[in-house]
């Protein structure tokens, strides 16, 4: 689509880690197979998921104008990349930011980005990605390329895989961690990226650290696998060791789950194969065909956490030894952060232009926004951002100020926003010029005004009412008396999702709405269900208590009739959440009573927040969250044909020898696929894959065809016997045909088998 | 022997030159006082009911909330159209997406066209009561790819060039005035002043209607 398409590749040559280069260069293939119809729309789906390449709505072909379901006829035609999703249909890109860790030329590379591709806003997500909106399928090679060059990836982004490891955004620097999660979570992210062990899950795993109990900032208790960091005295030594909380099998979703505690101590060397072991319980045990019980958290309520504690030790007990288990957590704690100016104390005299709003506007800035440091002299500074958006130029700004007051680092945070580390207290009025300066300078992080919302209707396929409508509508009336209201409230916190899965995280909001829809008058009406008393400190304890669904245009009024009340009559020193447990459900639902019908006559209950279309639910697609169950087979036999489709432009090019090299290994690669059915551990040992092959397939006549018996297994067995001859082009003309015919009979083979079922 | 210099310049500047494509028209507007965004957005959404450009016009994006920013984005296959407030000057904004087959002039030309077609259609929408209007002399032109037009000396030279023919016949030999973006990051991109005021129609007038062309 982009004109530079075919430019970037070799212009990034050299600029790009080889191992990401080259995943890239696959899924090209990929989409090139698909396009020639060479790649099943299920499997495409499922391969582009995993390089973060999702879905959109109206992705089908279809959108509700308000007025009809209008038709969409994009120039692709009828070719789709995934069930039901129109090729050129505009989708998002999401961009794995692991504990959120970036620097100032990925800043700017995510401008570009953001300019080039999407329509020039980059949205920070709830779990520290960033996400890129109406992308183009064809652009994302060379986007991913772009982000590869700056030393980013957006492989397994999405689809069923291990999802970005986040981590709380003051490791390192806040005054009540233990120590600083950052090395491990980046150790983890690295090892777990693209492993073997990893590639089979029936839905995603996401893990999270945080460096203490007591706050909100990694949100581990909903997470598959959270990690706390902790100090214990060794009882041998009587020396303070460092090691993890582990818990496992917590998730929102429609069903909130807390994590259950694996295990109170887990030290820094066995975090990595403790990691893996789960792996491989999930991907064994987990469920595969039903995805609403696929998540780790159902897998552990079937087994219970004993059980299943009892298998992940058993399985880590198998684990060969890797040296990446400690490698990749030293090499990770070498590159600790460190401040660029010296530390400092808040100028007395501070000059803030602008009269008194301006002093005003700085003051709350200061207080909400900044947090000190356990580092004397330097404070952690939030940039609070308006629903996770931020502009191209507001991202090169903020790559200029990280690179004049930090050592070129800043973190995104799950609240979505970005937090400047290492800001010495002295610079304070200077930063806040500069931010302030590109529009970065709101006041209120953290506070009732930084409301979170997922994308909702706006562009999620899952999306039944405009979260982010309503985020923008209160955040416009929040904002207005934010700083007047009462101190209690100012530090409530309010989170939308546009439906029930929960990627506003509305179940550890004080204030969480998620979208629903109800019919009045025989008309559909945008709804949200109020959830209130949810828990965001203690990394998201507790889960609120749904009250009452009520029309979207009504949501405004409940949020002040409740604020209003809780000032009115909260007890001395008494939370929000407590508030909620003490006036019960009862007495809250007949306090929002009247708000539940739409006001009489009043036609704008009948559209959304943000959206004038009248409502319908027509636009709703099938998710890809969950991503397509595609079985390690079905990957490694299309794994295979991409190998040999790469062997035939080579041998189009004239490299006859390395087409015949290329297309032995796709047979080898198809064998695998069959022999891991049986032997999920075979590794990529050729001899021993042929030899498990023939004993396992051949021996057996499980691989035979009806007609030609063995006949394509000994394409194989001939070609790998004679691997170290030389070929000519003819021969090698030969050896694709041959490659070509045992990979369909892999398919054959592979049809013709009951795949196990591996719960 | 024959001195073919001449031919050889031509020939080799011809190889060298850029072919500018994803085209970024953006047409100032006068604001005499602050417009609310989100007036906006159920227009746009009417302009998606009716089709109305011979682009595909899918959906709305809107960002309003984002200061500076790219407003109210309609979001096309081939191009979005939106109102855009970036670097705080307001502004209807063509961002053409899609590659264009045809001359560099002939691309220029059409998204000059289109963005002026869709600011036409913004001033007579009788929502906006004619609050939204060109400010009559100020236009920005993009590249919005930066490895085919990267923003240094080179490319700006050959987009000058361009632009000049472009604008003799925009402003029908009326007199303007260049600025540049220095910043290298940024979009290459120019900012042209008229000399004199022109309305909405006048440009159109001079641009002329479209030729048939293919889109590739």
């Amino acid at each position: 689509m982009k004109a530079s398409n075919q430019l970037w590749k070799e212009q990034l040559r050299e600029k790009m880690p080889e191992n990401l280069a080259r995943e890239i260069d696959i899924f090209e293939t990929e989409i090139a197979l698909r396009k020639q119809g060479k790649l099943d729309e299920r499997l495409f789906a499922e391969t582009r998921l995993r390089r973060g390449t999702y879905g959109q709505r109206y992705d089908n072909g279809q959108r509700n104008d308000g007025r009809k379901v209008q038709q969409l006829n994009f120039p692709s035609g009828r070719l789709t990349k995934g069930p039901n999703t129109m090729w050129d249909a505009p989708g998002m890109q999401r961009i794995k930011i692991p504990a959120g860790g970036l620097n100032a030329v990925q800043l700017e590379t995510v401008a570009e980005l953001a300019e080039e591709y999407s329509d020039g806003i980059a949205h920070v997500t709830t779990r520290q990605d960033f996400q890129l909106h109406f992308v183009h399928i064809d652009n994302t090679p060379n986007l991913m390329r772009r982000l590869a060059a700056a030393n980013i990836t957006t492989r397994e982004a999405c689809g069923n895989s291990v999802r970005n490891v986040t981590a709380c955004p003051y490791a390192g620097v806040c005054q009540d961690e233990s120590f600083d999660v950052t090395p491990y979570a980046r150790a983890l992210s690295r090892f777990l990226l693209g492993h073997p062990d990893c590639q089979n899950f029936g839905r995603k795993f996401k893990p999270a650290f945080s460096g203490c109990s007591q706050h909100a900032c990694g949100l581990t208790a909903l997470h598959d696998l959270g990690l706390i960091a902790t100090k214990r005295q060794n009882p041998e030594t009587g020396r303070e060791a460092i090691g993890f909380e582990m818990y496992v099998g917590g998730g929102l979703g429609a069903v909130p789950y807390q994590a259950k505690l694996f295990s109170s101590f887990v030290p820094p060397d066995e975090l990595l194969p403790l990691a893996q072991a789960i792996a491989r319980v999930f991907a064994r045990y987990g469920e595969k065909k039903n995805r609403n019980r696929a998540r780790l958290k159902f897998l552990i309520q079937d087994l219970g956490i004993e059980k299943f504690r009892e298998l992940v030790f058993e399985e880590r007990k198998q684990l060969p030894f890797d040296p990446r288990w400690t490698e990749y957590i030293e090499q990770a704690l070498e590159s600790a952060e460190a401040p660029s100016r010296s530390p400092g104390d808040l100028p007395e005299l501070v000059t803030i232009e602008a009269g008194e709003r301006g002093k005003e506007k700085f003051n709350n800035w200061l207080k909400c926004n900044t947090r000190p440091q356990r580092q004397p002299g330097y404070v952690t500074v939030t940039v609070a951002l308006p629903l996770g958006d931020i502009t191209a130029n507001q991202l090169r700004s903020l790559a200029d100020i990280v690179r004049r007051f930090t050592r070129e680092t800043i973190r995104s945070t799950v609240e979505q926003n970005f937090a400047i580390r290492w800001v010495s207290k002295t610079d304070l009025p200077e930063l806040y010029r500069a931010l302030d300066a590109v529009g970065l300078g709101d006041a209120g992080s953290g506070a009732l005004v930084d409301i979170a919302a997922c994308p909702g209707t706006d562009t999620c396929k899952l999306g039944i009412s405009s979260s982010r409508g309503l985020a923008a509508e209160l955040r416009k009336r929040v904002s207005e008396k934010s700083f007047q209201s009462d101190e209690a409230v100012q530090k409530l916190h309010i989170k939308i999702s546009g439906c029930f899965n929960s990627c506003g995280q509305h179940h550890v909001a004080d204030l969480g709405f998620y979208g629903v829809s109800r019919k009045i008058a025989g008309y559909a009406v945008p709804h949200f269900q109020v959830v209130l008393g949810g828990e965001w400190e203690h990394n998201g304890s507790s889960y609120g208590l749904p009250v009452v669904a009520v029309p979207s245009k009504n949501i405004p009024q409940v949020v002040s009739r409740l604020t209003d009340r809780f000032v009115s009559d909260r007890r001395s020193g008494e939370s929000f959440k407590d508030f909620i447990k003490r006036s019960g459900k009862t007495a809250l639902k007949t306090m929002l009573e009247d708000l539940t019908r739409p006001a009489s006559g009043d036609r704008s209950f009948f559209s959304d927040w943000g959206d004038p279309r009248e409502y319908s639910l027509g636009d709703m697609g099938v998710g890809e969250c969950a991503g397509e169950v595609v079985s390690p087979l079905d990957f490694g036999l299309a794994r295979a044909e991409r190998e040999l489709f790469e062997a035939q432009l080579e041998f189009e090019k004239g490299e006859a020898e390395q087409a015949a090299k290329r297309a032995l290994a796709a047979m080898i690669t198809a064998a695998k696929a069959l022999v891991q059915l049986e032997n999920p551990n075979i590794g990529d040992d050729h001899d021993r894959i042929v030899s498990e092959f023939r004993s396992r397939y051949y021996d057996t006549q499980k691989f035979f065809d009806p007609f030609a018996g063995g006949k394509f297994a000994n394409y194989l067995f001939d070609a790998y016997a004679t691997s170290a001859q030389s070929h000519t082009s003819e021969s090698s003309r030969y050896l694709l045909d041959e490659a070509q015919l045992f990979i369909d009979a892999a398919h054959s083979c592979s049809n013709r088998l009951e795949t196990p079922v591996t719960v | 022997m024959a001195d073919d210099s001449g031919f050889l310049l031509s020939q080799m500047m011809e190889e060298l030159s850029v072919e500018f494509q994803h085209i970024n028209v953006k047409l100032l507007l006068h604001e005499p006082e602050p417009v609310d965004l989100e007036a906006i957005v159920p227009i746009f959404h009417s302009w998606i009911q009716d089709q109305v450009s011979e682009d595909l016009l899918l959906d709305v994006a809107s960002y309003g909330h984002v200061k500076a920013g790219p407003g109210v984005v309609l979001i096309g296959h081939e191009a979005d159209y939106s109102l855009d407030h970036t670097d705080d000057r307001l502004g209807l904004r063509y961002n053409r997406k899609a590659v264009l087959e045809g001359t560099n002039q002939e691309r220029f030309e059409r998204a000059m066209r289109q963005a002026l077609l869709a600011l036409e259609r913004l001033e007579h929408e009788p929502a906006l009561q004619g609050k939204l209007r060109f400010n009559g002399r100020d236009i920005e032109i993009f590249i919005n790819d930066r490895l085919i037009a990267p923003n240094c000396s080179d490319s700006l030279n050959q987009l000058e060039q361009e632009l000049r023919k472009l604008l003799a016949k925009l402003l029908a030999g009326q007199s303007y005035s260049f600025a540049y973006e220095s910043d290298p990051r940024r979009l290459l991109g120019v900012r042209i002043q008229f000399g004199r005021d022109f309305t909405t129609v006048d440009l159109i007038k001079n641009i002329g209607p479209a030729p048939v062309e293919q889109v590739s």
